[in-house]
């Protein structure tokens, strides 16, 4: 091999490395540059302040009666549920998905039968888990469109899925958990706020 | 010899061409570019995509003029387009039509794939850039239809967003990204305007770019499914090939008429398409706390839909809807049948393809419907018959009894 023919390997495979390294740096600049794209998806500050807790009178409510409110953008319902309600809940745990709520989302406070802090009041928010609809309020025993096993509960048109008055999803329909319970607090005894745990008074 | 006869006459022309290939660029793709003399009925809808391509981009940057991409404005600024804009009530019709006619064609495009084995052997490249642009496609019509904010754009939306917060692990996290914000908002409107009308166009045109020069690199099949360049002239030009200009420019804008008149029909005389291009629900401005009695998406998206609510669970359902979409592209390769027409194929391909499509139909209907209990045991039915065709597919099409394919064009 002459002299300038392994000049010429030489510089090949230093050529080589320099393009190595040109990529590699220009990959770690592209990456770094698409830090702040990537980022300014995120929701921004205002979305994120824009939580603050609301507040509902509860004195007007009528046995059996839902009250809607808006917190953070979705609806929070109140369900002032019957003694007959109340009986009948436990009786579903055999067709419930999570009866217990293990894997579901709720205030440790609310981990209980009713999931609720006080049993007549259901506080919940209303998007269905499956792919986030507003169930309806079907409150009556073998309501008409829902057939005579039905207990009460609420059902998602979009995609067929039911819960019952606790908020628990039954079995065989797509949403995989109970409906979520928000964190909330009474502030006298017909007087809620919602976005708020009862200890800390700020969620 | 060719660069003599391509030399131009026009002094302005010559001009030009001494500095941009446009005459040659013209006689690769248009002027004296050969294809099969044998085209039909199904060969019309490749150019009729492209005219309702720029229908849409001609009409949508006119109603960018008036419309407001914000939570507070926008339901009425499309009100305001439909009442005191001149003539807009056409151009946003022109649009929204559009968008269904847009689904039609390349629907029937597809389906032109599917009878005379255009994805196979050596155009899978054209079929695999054409599913990314059915892809494009389905996401630009999505963010389209949130525009107006109404109900249905909204709660479609919630639902089809909704459906990333299924992946495990980055699910959640990755749907308030994409929302921009914990629902569907402000943020999430004016993002989606800005990808609605700028990226994902882009996009669009770049592919279909693509698609074309793909095309024209291996040459267009035909319903036969013979390759023309195999039987050349003296001077090199396929015998069973005819140039694209004027032949097909011809009868391309024959079938631009008949769509036309059709097109011209539903903007005219039916605009709503009875509740299936603009649904009824979306008459009522968003509101984020009540979903509609019953919400179903546009026509074109329901047979993934029913899909989706078949499953009764979260990730296998999005993920059967999303495999449904995502085993169209392995079609070159699923179908192992060297014989490219279903003229000269098997009596099995026959079958199966016939279950895809009435699947196809079936389940865009049920899309449609509300799901009752009896209604998503026959979605179903006809999920499992669909994915069927995919599985069965690969193995029948290796021993399937073909008839002898003609040497040339018949």
């Amino acid at each position: 091999m002459s002299s300038n023919e392994q000049q010429d390997v030489k510089n090949l495979t230093r050529r080589k490395v320099l393009t190595a390294a040109t990529g590699v740096v220009g990959a770690a600049g592209a990456t770094f540059l698409a830090v702040p794209f990537v980022s300014s998806w995120q929701p921004s500050e205002k979305a994120k302040a824009a939580g603050a807790p609301v507040e509902a009178d509860l004195s007007q409510m009528q046995p059996g009666q839902m009250l809607t409110v808006s917190w953070r953008g979705k609806p929070v319902w109140i369900v002032k549920r019957t003694s007959r309600m109340l009986e009948l809940l436990p009786t579903l745990n055999a067709n419930l998905r999570d009866p217990q709520s293990e894997s579901s989302d709720q205030p440790a406070y609310c981990k209980n039968t009713f999931r609720s802090t006080k049993e007549e009041y259901l506080v919940v928010i209303g998007i269905c888990t499956h792919l986030g609809c507003a169930p309806l309020y079907r409150p009556a025993e073998k309501s008409a469109d829902m057939g005579d096993d039905w207990k009460g509960g609420f059902f998602c048109p979009c995609h067929g899925s039911t819960y019952d008055l606790a908020g628990r999803v039954f079995q065989g329909v797509p949403a995989p958990k109970n409906l979520e319970i928000p964190p909330y607090r009474y502030l006298s005894d017909s007087v809620i706020r919602i976005g708020e745990d009862p200890e800390e008074g700020v969620a | 010899m060719q660069t003599q006869e391509n030399k131009p006459q026009n002094s302005l022309l010559a001009w030009i061409d001494a500095r941009y290939p446009l005459v040659s660029t013209w006689n690769l793709h248009v002027g004296q570019y050969y294809a099969p003399k044998n085209f039909n009925f199904w060969y019309f809808f490749g150019s009729l995509a492209l005219l309702v391509l720029v229908n849409q981009i001609l009409t949508g940057v006119w109603l960018t003029m008036s419309f407001k991409p914000s939570a507070v404005e926008a339901f009425n600024s499309v009100e305001y387009i439909m009442r005191d804009v001149e003539w807009g009530w056409l151009i946003r019709y022109l649009h929204s039509t559009g968008a269904s006619a847009f689904f039609i064609v390349i629907y029937l495009h597809m389906m032109r794939g599917l009878l005379y084995g255009s994805y196979k052997n050596p155009r899978e490249l054209i079929w695999l850039i054409g599913m990314l642009l059915f892809l494009v496609l389905m996401a630009e019509a999505f963010m389209g239809y949130l525009l107006p904010w109404g109900q249905m754009s909204f709660w479609g939306a919630q639902v089809i967003i909704s459906l990333f917060g299924a992946i495990p692990v980055i699910g959640p996290d990755l749907a308030v990204w994409i929302r921009g914000d914990f629902v569907i908002s402000d943020a999430t409107l004016n993002r989606f305007f800005a990808l609605h009308v700028i990226a994902l166009p882009l996009v669009l045109i770049i592919l279909v770019f693509m698609h074309i020069v793909a095309l024209h690199q291996v040459g267009s099949n035909n319903p036969d499914g013979v390759e023309i360049k195999k039987y050349k002239n003296d001077q090199g030009l396929p015998i069973d090939g005819i140039p694209f200009h004027p032949y097909y420019s011809v009868k391309d804008l024959f079938g631009t008429s008949v769509f036309l008149f059709f097109f011209a029909v539903v903007v005219f005389y039916m605009p709503e398409g009875g509740g299936y291009f603009l649904e009824k629900p979306n008459f009522e401005p968003a509101n984020p706390l009540k979903t509609p009695d019953h919400i179903a998406p546009v026509w074109y998206f329901t047979p993934f839909y029913a899909i989706l609510r078949a499953v009764p669970d979260k990730l296998l359902g999005v993920a059967a809807m999303g495999g449904a979409i995502a085993v169209l592209f392995a079609m070159p390769w699923l179908d192992r049948c060297k014989v490219k027409s279903i003229r000269y194929r098997g009596v099995s391909y026959k079958i199966l393809l016939t279950m895809l499509v009435v699947s196809f139909v079936v389940l865009g209907w049920l899309g449609t419907q509300p799901a009752t209990p009896e209604l998503t045991k026959l979605a179903r039915i006809f999920t499992a018959a669909y994915f069927l065709f995919f599985i069965i597919l690969p193995f029948t099409s290796v021993s399937e009894r073909t008839k002898p394919v003609p040497e040339r064009v018949s």
